[in-house]
């Protein structure tokens, strides 16, 4: 099991960010671009910045420019919320 | 009637590496950066810890001590380089002329220094809204609304014509003298006090552009961060200071045997309506405020002698601003030596477009380009002259120096050698 | 081979002679969202002014604030943009979307780099600016917004708004605190008579949040009165400060002869302009607003006699409010023409006081028809025919609009109604 979920993600870049009358943020929209789903570079960074405050990690800085999809974004979190756990308990 | 023209007179400049317009000069010409690790404040907790900063003291400068403790820092450079100008130019400002002197200062982040700080002392350090409003300084007015810089300048030169502050973010320093010009050609001035001041560097303003990775995190370089044009650029080094120009009409001005730098012969200013932050890589509205500016000046673009480029060392800037000055000058750009001096003082927001517009007319006046330091690997995609690491001899009549900034705007200035006593 | 096609346009009227004319406005008032609701509540003497509701201002010398109530930024703005906006800047996008809905435009009306913006601001985003500080020292630098780099900048209505409407042509920002506004529609109209033809323009100013309150409250200028009838009286014996407000104007302005071919509704003109600025207090000068006034209507082609009636500037302090007076009487003459303050019903709205008093300007003429300045009772010592009590009709097409920011910026404009020659 994840522990951050796309819907999570969805969640986030909402209140982030708002989000496109025309666009349907469900599940089917996980693998397109953040573009096409209305979301810019700015509302990415915002969203970055509030999943690493939330969860406690830090992203790696290319994650804007691999992230292109709410898939890869979701796994990029999930790659740095399992290499934050040894220490998790020291943080 | 024949169109009037503008031409500068004066020059005053506050820049990293340099108070005082000659030691600024000596310090572009140089290339030697003036970018170093923030001393203004402790910056441990940032991404990017750099700046270039002013060794500036507004007491040793001539103010007075009410002066410096009321005013904002970017109010005092601004003061200062305005006396420094004023008393280049020779030009003599008093009750007969003093309605048709005006100012137009431009400023990206007006008196933020001095907001931060009283919002700091009224917050209990930031953890009250509801912020003591008898806490701090009488002067809070003066900082909330940033026209009081342009006010004070006005009052400095004893200006009783229309005054204004330009804010237009990054171009504000530009369309500050864009401004002036149009006053003094429309008539509703002979005389401007223009110019541009910033005084950004505080924690703030280094988080603001820390949360959107615009500038370098090349901490453990901070004198070599700031690589214009350069294939592993990675962000601009904020920097502060102010430059302020004595324009005035020509005529008036060559009659009264004044020294003239140059002409500010064309100006225009766009809107690329794209995104707060980023730029489209066509870099088609700032070429069209190349354009612009050029048939404002009415010159060809094959007159273009140098190009006085933003050059800001973001991926997107340098790469944008590649494709306006192609766009603009056709094969005329491959010819047209073009460089940027932020690798030296870095890059000071709403006064930068000012400043470079001062060492536009310096270029013209000592016929030498400042190289664009910082820049030891090209990048193949950017495949302009760029003048790296060393200045060039290179009598110039006619120079471009351009501005961008967030919120879209892309800015454009032609400056000319004019005839009139050598300074 | 690469000349730049796009710039070819707006080269050809470069004669400077175009003349500007308002065909759409976009309102946000605290007593009246929307042109002519805020009209018709201008007309009836309704105020805007009472307690602060957007935080408790118990702790404040100053309470009352014209706010704008009833403005549903989900409504108005797109969903996209309210995170990263400032309520300032909420408000111009949504009179921006107005002004150009008024004039019956859109975004295909005319090739992008053929339209520009130009507003004024006298504070930027400055709630905005106050949360994000809050999260920097309050928390740590990672709190703070990646909007915050623009949201809260001066520049950023012009910068949102071009973004909005695909405005490529020239554009611009102007702060001279409380005379901004006439300051940006007069660069806007430089920008037409050079060949332009639609330029958006005004101001918004939305700092009433407890940072922007104090900032106020340490200059001084603010009434401390509890009651709203009594806090904001320019002219009159009472005066003790002005009441803060927030929102504004953005106004359609376009090229005559283009508004004219289009066959669009013409509110009026922009006939007439100048600024200038005060000599350092204490120096023992005099203020050069007169000079304002007469440039203003050199500028127009008017006497003082074809001026209809003058939106004043209206500081509400004895001092400001004397000078204001004398430049009037000495331009006009004693009590020479009718003289009002519709502020008194929204308070000072900085950068957006002067766009909203062209608007009343314009509507005035169109309807012949003067607002009142409300609660103002005994002008006594100054010789200014105030418009007091209940509107005044009038005859004529050209009114003055006066407006001065702190530090000593004059401005003053000349519009002409739509039938004026």
């Amino acid at each position: 099991m994840s522990a951050f979920t796309t819907d999570d993600l969805f969640k986030i870049m909402r209140e982030c960010a708002g989000e496109e009358e025309a666009v349907d943020l469900s599940s089917a929209a996980a693998d397109q671009e953040f573009a096409l789903l209305g979301y810019d570079s700015l509302a990415l960074m915002e969203a970055i910045s509030r999943v690493e405050r939330g969860y406690g990690i830090t992203l790696p800085e290319e994650t804007l420019g691999d992230a292109l999809t709410p898939a890869a974004f979701v796994a990029a979190v999930n790659t740095a919320i399992a290499d934050r756990m040894p220490a998790a308990g020291a943080a | 009637m024949t169109a009037r023209r503008v031409v500068i007179t004066g020059l005053g400049v506050i820049a990293p590496g340099g108070i005082g317009t000659k030691a600024f000069w000596e310090r572009i010409v140089s290339g030697v950066s003036a970018t170093r690790t923030i001393t203004a404040f402790d910056p441990a907790p940032f991404r990017s810890r750099m700046a270039a900063e002013c060794d500036f003291d507004g007491a040793r400068h001539g103010l007075s001590a009410r002066d410096t403790a009321r005013l904002d820092r970017a109010s005092q450079f601004a003061l200062v380089a305005a006396r420094e100008a004023i008393a280049d130019s020779g030009v003599e400002i008093d009750a007969g002329n003093a309605h048709r002197t005006g100012v137009s200062l431009g400023s990206a982040v007006g008196c933020t220094l001095k907001l931060e700080e009283e919002y700091v002392a009224r917050s209990d350090g930031g953890k009250q809204w509801l912020v003591d409003h008898a806490a701090g300084t009488p002067y809070l007015y003066d900082y909330f609304v940033p026209s009081s810089m342009a006010a004070e300048v006005a009052w400095e030169a004893g200006a009783e014509g229309p005054a204004a502050l330009v804010s237009a973010g990054c171009t504000s320093g530009l369309d500050s003298l864009g401004h002036a010009v149009e006053l003094i050609r429309e008539g509703s001035a002979d005389i401007m006090i223009a110019g541009g001041s910033d005084a950004p560097i505080a924690p703030i303003t280094v988080a603001c552009f820390d949360a959107i990775k615009a500038t370098s995190p090349r901490n453990d370089t901070p004198d070599h961060a700031s690589r214009p044009f350069d294939r592993t650029r990675s962000g601009f080094v904020l920097g502060e200071g102010a430059a302020v120009l004595v324009l005035e009409e020509r005529e008036s001005a060559l009659r009264r045997g004044a020294q003239v730098y140059a002409e500010i012969a064309g100006f225009a200013a766009r809107a690329n309506a794209h995104h707060m932050t980023g730029l489209r890589p066509d870099g088609l509205e700032m070429a069209a405020a190349i354009t612009g500016a050029l048939d404002d000046a009415r010159i060809d673009r094959e007159a273009v002698g140098y190009v006085n480029a933003h050059g800001t060392a973001t991926r997107q800037n340098d790469i944008h601003e590649t494709a306006a000055i192609k766009h603009s000058l056709g094969e005329h750009a491959h010819r047209v030596p073009v460089s940027s001096i932020k690798a030296v003082i870095g890059h000071s927001l709403g006064a930068v477009g000012s400043i470079e517009a001062a060492a536009s007319a310096l270029v013209i006046r000592h016929g030498v380009i400042p190289p664009t330091a910082g820049l030891h690997e090209p990048d193949p995609q950017l495949d302009l002259d760029y003048v790296p690491l060393t200045a060039r001899d290179q009598p110039t009549d006619t120079v471009l120096t351009v501005g961008s900034g967030f919120g879209g705007f892309q800015s454009a200035m032609v400056l000319t050698a004019s005839e009139g006593r050598r300074p | 081979m690469t000349t730049a096609p796009m710039t070819a346009g707006p080269r050809t009227a470069a004669s400077g002679t175009a003349r500007a004319v308002v065909t759409g406005v976009g309102v946000l008032a605290p007593n009246g969202i929307g042109a002519e609701e805020y009209w018709s509540a201008t007309l009836r003497g309704q105020s805007g002014i009472d307690r602060i509701t957007r935080f408790d201002p118990s702790s404040y010398p100053s309470r009352l604030a014209g706010e704008i109530t009833g403005f549903s930024v989900r409504d108005h703005v797109p969903s996209r943009l309210v995170p990263q906006t400032d309520r300032t800047t909420q408000f111009a996008l949504a009179g921006s979307d107005w002004a150009l809905a008024d004039a019956g435009l859109s975004a295909e009306s005319l090739p992008a780099d053929e339209r520009g913006v130009v507003t004024a601001s006298a504070s930027g985003g400055f709630e905005f600016g106050q949360r994000e500080l809050g999260h920097l020292w309050g928390k740590d630098p990672k709190h703070v917004s990646a909007y915050m780099s623009f949201a809260w900048f001066y520049a950023v209505n012009s910068g949102q708004v071009s973004i909005r409407h695909d405005l490529r042509g020239p554009t611009g920002v102007l702060v001279t605190d409380q005379a901004g506004g006439l300051d940006a529609v007069a660069q806007a109209r430089r920008r037409i008579r050079k060949g332009t033809p639609l330029m958006l323009t005004g101001g918004m100013d939305a700092s009433l949040c407890p940072y922007g309150l104090a900032a106020q409250i340490s200059a001084g200028i603010l009434s401390e009165s509890e009651d709203p009838t009594r806090a904001y009286l320019p002219f009159d014996a009472a005066a003790n400060g002005h009441v803060p407000g927030e929102g504004g104007a953005i106004l359609t302005l376009e090229d005559a002869g283009r508004a004219r071919e289009r066959g669009a509704r013409v509110y009026g003109e922009i006939a007439g302009y100048a600024a200038t600025f005060d000599p350092r207090p204490g120096s023992g000068r005099p203020s050069n607003l007169d000079g304002a006034i007469r440039g203003a209507l050199t500028d127009a082609g008017l006497r003082p006699e074809d001026i209809a009636f003058v939106l004043a500037d209206g500081a509400g302090e004895p001092e400001p409010d004397r000078v204001e007076a004398q430049a009037l009487t000495a331009v006009f003459g004693p009590g020479g023409v009718p003289v009002t303050v519709p502020k008194t019903m929204t308070g000072r709205l900085y950068s957006g006081a002067a766009p909203l008093d062209l608007v009343t300007a314009l509507f005035a003429l169109r309807d012949g028809v003067v607002p009142p300045t409300v609660h103002v009772e005994e002008t006594t010592g100054h010789d200014i025919d105030l418009v007091t009590g209940a509107p005044r009709p009038v005859t004529g097409d050209a009114a003055l609009v006066l407006a001065r920011g702190r530090g000593g910026f004059n401005s003053a404009m000349v519009v002409r109604g739509p039938s004026a020659p």
